[in-house]
């Protein structure tokens, strides 16, 4: 599914690397979580994968189904099946969550040469989407994450996961913010989508998320890099002794 | 303090092809208009009212020629909208694409040859909102339209009509220089709405003065021609009853030149005035907004709330007063402009006012120029949504604030529709 190769990134405007060869291979209906320290690059990685502006890739490389990734427009990856849920969800005042949700599916069946959906059945597959993340139909109405509450923003993101039904999803620190109920329901709005062909790459500090979204594999980033890759247990290992041992193991 | 001789220099110039009918109460009217205009002048660059705006193109005597404007892709504005269409060409009324100017709850008069007619109500009102308006700051280039404006409907609404008044100016003429003034009565208890289209001429000076009695509504929606190379300049003048509400929206696209001036006084208690306007530019495009509202009563509410979208070295101008009169308690005065430069060439100056003599009132305004917000377009774009599609949202969202001051709703999807569609032919 996403296969990352050598991956050397800095940031475009100085002199100042951040991820120093990374590699890493996520197969089809995989789950693998990134943990790591603060500025290990974690979140870097996953603006990169995404097409985000002012980082400049040095070396290496990353594909999506054999697709090169890297050279292709932030609207090209997320048809492509990519996506990326925000550590950070912006507000976009002015822009209804309802046409906000409706553009970018449209959009993407589009670029895949699907026909639009119909209103009709695009707002019962919203409402029945929105259900099960008890997002009410005031949120659905009101402009993109404007006065919604950290929680709120959180699960406005994987609404948007169901409704684009991506194969590949990056949670970038989606536990950030959120109290264990909110977790709670944003992972079972997670769990929901997991099936053989969606594979997820979580992003965290905390081993806590990953009791509700199991992952198969975990690795540790420090550095620019990914320094130990392993099983569930790593994570657990992490929640014990902190990252302090693998850190020393690493270097 | 002496006027100018090149203000007045610049008038006896302007003055040479123009000249009216001395008959009747309009001809007393634009006499009288004629001698306040030979006393000001006409505006100067160095009028601080004409400070971010040179009325040089409105001044001289002849309009400069403007190629005409083919809109191919899109219908003219409002033509889903059920309403009583009233067709200028050039300046010239024409029956033959008009309606009948007749409909429940309306009396519909032109202006051309009502000096012989006994249009009462008219009298009172042709040239005195203007004259009103000229205190305390000149605006010759109404006065001038006073005096020598060849045509234009005077509307009396007396109950609520069944559908909009649309007037609709085409221009035909390359060289078309023209000179409208309507006057609209809305008497107690009635509403109306007044849809204005169309490039006009190629130079267009334009009055409109109304009167909103007690208890009466008065919605105005207007979509100023696409036509690039028009120069034009309107006012608006009204005053306003107790209990009645003023609002005007207006959407410029294009246009060499646009002066809009609003000059609205509230002189009733619990009575509401907005004015709002989004103007798009992209190259040779100058486009000011000029307010002046009047809280003259008390708990009254006055909203100003302009939207300009920039590019490619386009100039958007705000001029905005709020002055609110002793004893004008419990105003509500908000006052917003703001300005969207989709690049590092073109410019946005404001100018807020607010002027208060009243201790117990409530008034802000604010004004921002930037670019289009980043993080915004980069969120659009990881969820699929094109480049340019989410430019174009994005730009509707910094519109939006405007647009929702228009209440009815087929006309506000018609004003987004076309805003969308000058997006997309002006992309990035």
């Amino acid at each position: 599914m996403l296969e990352i190769n050598n991956l050397h990134v800095k940031l475009e405007e100085e002199d100042k690397v951040i991820l120093r060869g990374v590699n890493l291979k996520i197969g089809a209906g995989e789950v693998h979580a990134i943990m790591g320290p603060n500025g290990s690059g974690k979140s870097t990685l996953s603006y990169v994968l995404s097409g985000r502006d002012g980082y400049e890739v040095t070396d290496g490389s990353a594909s999506l189904d054999g697709e090169e990734l890297l050279e292709m427009e932030p609207e090209a990856r997320a048809a492509a099946g990519l996506f990326l849920a925000f550590q950070y969800p912006v507000e976009i005042p002015g822009v209804g969550n309802m046409t906000f949700l409706r553009t970018a599916v449209n959009a993407q069946r589009k670029a895949r040469n699907e026909p639009e959906i119909s209103a009709g059945d695009f707002l019962k597959l919203v409402r029945e989407k929105a259900k099960t993340l008890k997002i009410d139909a005031e949120m659905l109405k009101r402009p993109v994450n404007v006065g919604f509450s950290g929680g709120e923003k959180k699960r406005n993101e994987i609404l948007q996961m169901a409704m684009l039904e991506p194969k590949m999803c990056i949670l970038d620190e989606t536990d950030s913010g959120l109290d264990v109920d909110a977790m709670k329901l944003v992972s079972e709005g997670v769990n929901a989508l997991r099936g053989a062909g969606r594979s997820f790459l979580v992003i965290t500090h905390y081993q806590r998320l990953l009791d509700h979204i199991k992952p198969d594999f975990v690795h540790i980033m420090a550095a620019g890099r990914i320094i130990k890759s392993g099983g569930p247990e790593l994570a657990l290992e992490v929640e014990n002794n902190g990252y302090a041992d693998l850190l020393a193991e690493g270097i | 303090m002496a006027v100018l001789q090149a203000k007045l220099d610049a008038l006896q110039a302007r003055l040479a092809g123009l000249s009216f009918a001395p008959q009747g109460w309009l001809g007393a009217a634009r006499a009288e208009a004629l001698t306040r205009l030979t006393a000001m002048g006409l505006p100067g660059k160095r009028d601080e009212y004409w400070r971010y705006t040179d009325p040089t193109g409105l001044n001289v005597a002849a309009a400069t020629p403007v190629a005409l404007f083919d809109p191919r892709d899109e219908p003219p504005p409002f033509d889903a909208i059920d309403r009583l269409k009233i067709v200028f060409v050039d300046g010239v009324f024409d029956p033959t694409q008009s309606d009948a100017l007749a409909m429940d709850g309306v009396v519909i008069e032109r202006l051309a040859g009502a000096e012989g007619a006994d249009i009462h109500w008219a009298s009172g009102l042709y040239g005195v909102l203007e004259a009103r308006g000229q205190n305390p700051v000149q605006r010759p280039l109404a006065t001038l339209n006073s005096a020598f404006a060849s045509d234009g409907v005077l509307i009396r609404v007396t109950a609520t009509p069944s559908k909009p008044i649309s007037l609709i100016y085409q221009q035909k003429s390359e060289t078309s220089d023209v000179i409208l003034h309507n006057c609209i009565k809305v008497e107690s208890g009635a509403e109306v709405i007044l849809l204005e289209n169309g490039a006009a001429a190629a130079r267009l000076n334009h009055v409109t003065e109304v009167e909103i009695a007690d208890n009466a509504r008065f919605h105005h929606i207007r979509a100023q021609g696409r036509a690039h190379s028009r120069q034009s300049n309107t006012h608006l003048f009204a005053r306003i009853g107790r209990n009645a509400a003023f609002k005007s929206f207006t959407m410029t696209a294009n246009g060499k030149l646009t002066r809009n001036d609003a000059v609205l006084e509230l002189l009733g208690a619990d009575s509401v005035a907005h004015v709002a306007g989004v103007a798009l530019g992209d190259g040779a495009f100058h486009h000011d907004d000029t307010v002046f509202i009047t809280h003259a009563a008390e708990r009254c509410e006055s909203r100003q709330v302009f939207k300009k979208v920039l590019k490619n070295g386009a100039v958007g101008v705000f001029q905005g007063k709020i002055l609110v009169k002793q004893g004008a308690q419990k105003t509500d005065g908000y006052q917003i402009s703001q300005a969207l430069l989709l690049d590092g060439d073109s410019q946005f100056l404001a100018k807020p006012e607010l002027e208060i003599y009243a201790d117990d009132v409530k008034c802000s305004h604010g004004s921002t120029s930037g670019a289009i917000d980043e993080t915004a377009l980069f969120y659009l774009r990881s969820r699929g949504v094109p480049l340019r599609e989410a430019q174009s949202l994005l730009v509707l969202a910094f519109l939006a604030e405007a647009i929702s001051e228009i209440e009815d709703e087929v006309i506000s999807d018609d004003i987004r529709q076309r805003l969308q569609s000058w997006l997309a032919r002006h992309e990035h």
